[in-house]
């Protein structure tokens, strides 16, 4: 690091805005903008009900005139369901992704700017956290009710903010131990303005990324479970929930399995592809 | 060194009071007479009646203020004391070790395996970045981690048990029943490795006692062999940790869908079935395991590298 006084720009220019946009960050927004588009204006333009069945259309192959992605083995439209399914993954991979953000990136500014026995502590609890996989720690909350969305939601926002926290804490350590920093404060600016002109500028890039993963990640765990029978239950239109269900009838309708196994598919590739090189 | 192991320790500790906390907190939180269901899983269903409930509710000191009970049930968690299944009524001592005997042979299988993918083909790789052995890696490599395992055991079951025939869909008994589990666990594992050993060995490759090696006439296969593999594995190795994470996790949701009878299997039945010492048990034993398997990845990483010998 150079002695000088740098300006804040020239300080923070790691992720250039012209090397935002590579081939597969692109590659990623396109598929996601697609997957969200269906998600979130397929249940408000589709009238049917992913719920009602209809005994005289059972099974049905994609293409029909009426159904156009088919039906499933109790006569629900497969379009109806993966909609809603879709809309089901993101909005519950936002809500988690976002609820483990706030305060993991809080805390880590928190511990950085505090140093001592605040540090400590924030790091010892996200080091609790980390002595179980993920599942586990979601598997044994889940426990207490399954089947259900709090102890689901609250389990996985638990252990996606200790990313969140890591990352935070260490870009907001580097950042405060930059000269720029201490020639603001002797200019007379408070802690507030160096949060928001240096500090969360220079959070933007790495957050993004880590919330981009924590989506994706969201979005496997909540399939996963539902899949394992413990997440969300039939007859809820969730995506793991819709292949388990439809996988004895695959002999008769493969379709229907392939069509959620490719949404997740797509849904996690654009997540991956977007969020770009984790941060470490 | 040390250091690295008692933060092991220390994890161990963690793990021992997290899923005892919780599992004690489910335990309260059940609802209906404790007594009652404990009387239920010990002589079963037909045989309780409420004075035998009297009886263990005065001998298991079920009246006893919360924080007494709570020491209690850590008491006997630390004196490996782990109790009854509800459900079966055995102890769940002998039915984890036979369930955790099975998961450790898929997960070695499947760890076998995706060795013998995963840094080969990314080694491969890395001696030739931007060939096209290097491209389809890295788009199979990308693919393949975007599938998460349940969807990809549910792939592996439609192509090789439905259609092709080859291998039985679930179950357990057979070699055969073993193999597709395995096979959907390493290739997600295969797919983080392969990338990381293929990064590794490209900058090897850049490395000055890489050319060196070169340009004292070693042999391609040579100069690969003592001066590429060894150095490039490291990473490989320290990634090991992250991958231990994927393992774990992998095998709770492969042996689900498999309906393989092992340790993650047993753990879903458990909290379908509210088997709160199960519950217990098998996330210990799991919690342990991986604690045991990153001790090991420390363990490893010291002995390929004399450095870290040096440094702790």
């Amino acid at each position: 690091m150079s002695s000088t006084v740098t300006l804040p720009a020239d300080v923070l220019s790691e992720h250039p805005a012209s090397s935002f946009w590579t081939l597969s960050r692109l590659a990623g927004a396109i598929i996601l903008l697609m997957l969200a588009l269906f998600a979130f204006l397929g249940p408000a333009l589709i009238e049917a009900d992913p719920l009602s069945q209809d005994y005289d259309a059972v099974l049905v192959a994609p293409g029909d005139a009426e159904h156009w992605l088919g039906t499933d083995q109790f006569g629900r439209s497969m379009l109806a369901r993966l909609t809603h399914g879709a809309r089901l993954s993101f909005v519950m991979a936002l809500l988690t992704a976002a609820s483990a953000a706030l305060p993991g990136i809080a805390l880590g500014i928190l511990a950085a700017w505090r140093g001592g026995w605040v540090e400590r502590l924030l790091v010892a609890s996200s080091d609790v956290v980390l002595a179980l996989p993920g599942l586990l720690l979601v598997l044994l909350l889940l426990a207490f009710s399954p089947g259900s969305f709090g102890p689901l939601y609250l389990g996985l926002a638990l252990y996606l903010w200790v990313e969140f926290f890591r990352v935070a804490r260490i870009e907001a350590a580097r950042v405060f131990t930059q000269p720029v920093v201490e020639a603001t404060l002797r200019l007379g600016f408070g802690w507030g303005y160096i949060l928001r002109r240096l500090l969360l500028p220079a959070l933007a890039m790495p957050m993004l990324t880590l919330f981009a993963f924590a989506m994706g990640s969201a979005v496997v765990a909540v399939s996963t479970l539902s899949a394992i029978h413990v997440g969300l239950r039939p007859p809820t239109p969730e995506l793991g929930a819709i292949i388990v269900e439809l996988m004895p009838h695959y002999s008769e309708a493969p379709w229907q399995v392939l069509m959620p196994a490719t949404a997740i598919f797509l849904l996690v590739l654009s997540l991956q592809l977007f969020a770009g090189a984790k941060p470490r | 060194m040390k250091q690295r192991l008692m933060l092991r320790l220390m994890q161990c500790v963690a793990v021992v009071l997290m899923v005892g906390t919780l599992s004690f907190a489910l335990m309260v939180a059940l609802p209906g007479d404790p007594a009652m269901r404990i009387a239920a899983g010990r002589y079963g269903p037909d045989m309780m009646n409420s004075a035998i409930a009297d009886q263990v509710r005065a001998e298991l000191e079920l009246e006893q203020p919360l924080a007494q009970r709570f020491v209690v049930w850590m008491g006997d968690l630390l004196r490996f004391d782990l109790g009854h299944s509800l459900v079966t009524g055995a102890p769940v001592v002998d039915e984890i070790g036979l369930q955790l005997g099975h998961s450790l042979m898929l997960a070695l299988l499947a760890f076998a395996i995706s060795l013998l993918i995963g840094p080969t083909l990314g080694a491969l790789a890395g001696l030739m970045p931007g060939s096209w052995m290097d491209r389809t890696t890295l788009v199979l490599a990308t693919a393949l981690r975007a599938v998460p395992p349940f969807v990809l055991a549910v792939l592996m079951m439609v192509i090789f048990a439905v259609t092709l025939r080859w291998l039985p869909t679930a179950g357990f008994g057979s070699w055969q029943h073993l193999l597709l589990p395995a096979i959907t666990l390493a290739l997600g594992l295969a797919a983080m490795s392969s990338r990381v050993m293929r990064d590794a060995m490209v900058r090897v490759t850049r490395e000055p006692y890489f050319a060196h090696a070169r340009l004292k006439g070693l042999s391609d296969r040579a100069v690969v062999q003592r001066h590429g593999l060894r150095n490039a594995s490291l990473p490989v190795f320290t990634y090991l940790g992250l991958q231990l994470v994927y393992l774990v996790e992998g095998v709770v949701v492969v042996e689900s869908i498999f309906a393989f009878p092992g340790i993650g299997h047993a753990l879903v039945h458990a909290i379908i079935a509210r088997d709160v010492p199960m519950v217990q048990g098998t996330a210990l034993a799991m919690g342990g395991l991986f604690v045991v398997l990153n001790s090991l990845v420390d363990l490893g990483c010291v002995q390929l590298d004399p450095r870290l010998r040096r440094a702790a």
